[in-house]
């Protein structure tokens, strides 16, 4: 053989794996997009309504954000097992796990952002004639989309990671992969599956800024001109929250 | 349900709290692995990111290094350590993991702290003479206590949670108790294991909160200067 074999060699890296599983990895990674996606969309459409019952009922804002904080801080491992009882092994453990972790910090942010809101802006839309639906809808939460957005990317990027950890019902999208190559000891699919991840995370978080950069121009528009103090006050903003379950 | 008190039976089986794969001995793993993997991360991270916040350089490495770490999985990094020839050193891949894991919200939050110390009393400090070493003890370390001891909760929930998921890698510890039932197909014993992990990770993010307090170089006074 004038060609050396990197699958019976068990190279880190081989082309070959690539080529002939190619399949595997794309349906893996669909699956793992599919649970992220579904997970990030749901735990949006579940930390909105919390977080205007926490702002509409002051009592109600500490039991909402200590719940959601307790959450974050159990072990992933842990949380997709409690949930086996009630879900079997199905995605759906796996969504629905990835959506009681994701609370923390989109609550968190949806709350900040619509507090954010200035009371002159309010009081504009109520002179105006705006009931409180269309006072929410139009005027409140396009200004607080920058803040929902911010922890959409965050969010995104660790439940992408926390994903892998599905493996363990046998939906772990990628993660599956990786577990599997554990056990066949088998290199290039848990590299491969890794790095499929990783620049997944970053590719969702690429596209979710150019998202925010369409959707919210009005902060760019400021942002350019006071170099000094949007560079100053950056770094603390940028790190919203800075732990992350594993 | 039936799981659930299938795993009150469990845990009150004493059976399964002896032995090597009991419970007490998977919680002494868990311990040990999370206990010197939270010292080392700490020996490295927080010298740095006090360094860094007190001459104010390197902020962007400090802030990104927690975004970094978000991005890649866990679980992957465990099996891949595994998998290399450091998996033949027994315990070292899952000890490099926690390290690694544990480092980013030890940096990011004490480098934080360093910079929120409010400028005008540093200024004032320097004012009265005190050196660079004594700016940094008397006052920059107090007042960002808070921030550290916060990014010292993070890195040990981190912790906690990496070495449960290390069973899925083959090592020890609670999470073992756990993967053991998945493999036995044994419910019961999967939401046992699930429910002491998870409160191992509150008593210990719990017992950090009440350590935090206790230590506060600033307890009982105010930080805020007005």
């Amino acid at each position: 053989m004038s060609k050396r074999d990197c699958l019976v060699a068990n190279d880190w890296i081989c082309g070959e794996y690539v080529r002939s599983r190619s399949q595997e990895l794309i349906d893996a990674t669909v699956e793992h997009v599919a649970i992220t996606a579904a997970s990030v969309a749901i735990g949006v459409a579940v930390a909105l309504p919390l977080a205007l019952l926490a702002r509409r009922w002051r009592f109600l804002a500490a039991p909402i954000l200590g719940v959601t904080t307790v959450l974050y801080s159990i072990p992933s491992l842990a949380m997709f097992s409690l949930l086996l009882p009630f879900f079997g092994l199905s995605a759906s453990l796996v969504v629905t796990g990835l959506v009681l972790y994701s609370l923390t910090i989109l609550v968190r942010n949806i709350l900040a952002g619509l507090q954010a809101v200035p009371e002159e802006a309010r009081e504009a839309a109520k002179g105006m004639g705006y009931g409180p639906l269309r006072l929410l809808w139009e005027v409140e939460l396009p200004l607080a989309l920058p803040a929902l957005l911010a922890g959409v990317r965050i969010t995104t990027v660790s439940t992408v990671a926390l994903t892998t950890v599905g493996a363990i019902v046998d939906y772990g999208g990628l993660g599956t992969l990786i577990l599997d190559g554990l056990d066949t000891q088998f290199k290039a699919q848990v590299l491969t599956a890794s790095a499929l991840c990783v620049a997944l995370a970053i590719t969702a978080d690429l596209l979710l800024l150019a998202l925010q950069r369409l959707l919210t121009p009005w902060t760019r528009a400021h942002r350019i001109r006071p170099g000094r103090f949007a560079r100053k006050a950056d770094p603390a903003k940028s790190v919203a929250k800075v732990a992350e379950p594993v | 349900m039936n799981a659930i008190s299938g795993a009150y039976d469990w845990l009150t089986t004493s059976a399964n709290w002896q032995g090597e794969k009991g419970v007490w001995h998977r919680l002494a793993e868990h311990l040990y692995f999370s206990g010197v993997c939270l010292a080392v991360a700490c020996l490295i991270a927080l010298p740095i990111a006090m360094l860094l916040g007190h001459i104010g350089k390197g902020g962007a490495l400090a802030v990104n290094i927690s975004n970094v770490g978000r991005a890649v999985p866990t679980l992957a990094v465990l099996i891949l350590l595994t998998l290399t020839p450091l998996g033949e050193h027994g315990d070292l891949p899952t000890l490099i993991a926690l390290v690694l894991f544990a480092v980013p919200p030890l940096l990011t939050n004490a480098y934080i702290g360093m910079r929120e110390v409010d400028r005008s009393v540093v200024e004032a400090a320097r004012g009265m003479g005190m050196s660079g070493g004594q700016v940094f003890a008397r006052v920059e370390l107090p007042l960002a206590y808070p921030m550290v001891m916060t990014g010292v909760r993070s890195a040990a929930v981190q912790v906690v949670a990496t070495a449960t998921l290390a069973a899925m890698a083959g090592e020890g510890g609670l999470g073992r108790i756990i993967t053991a039932g998945f493999n036995l197909q044994n419910t019961p014993q999967v939401v046992a294991g699930a429910f002491l992990v998870a409160l191992l990770a509150l008593a210990v993010e719990g017992v950090l909160v009440l350590a935090g307090w206790v230590f506060d170089p600033m307890r009982g006074r105010s930080r805020v200067s007005e």
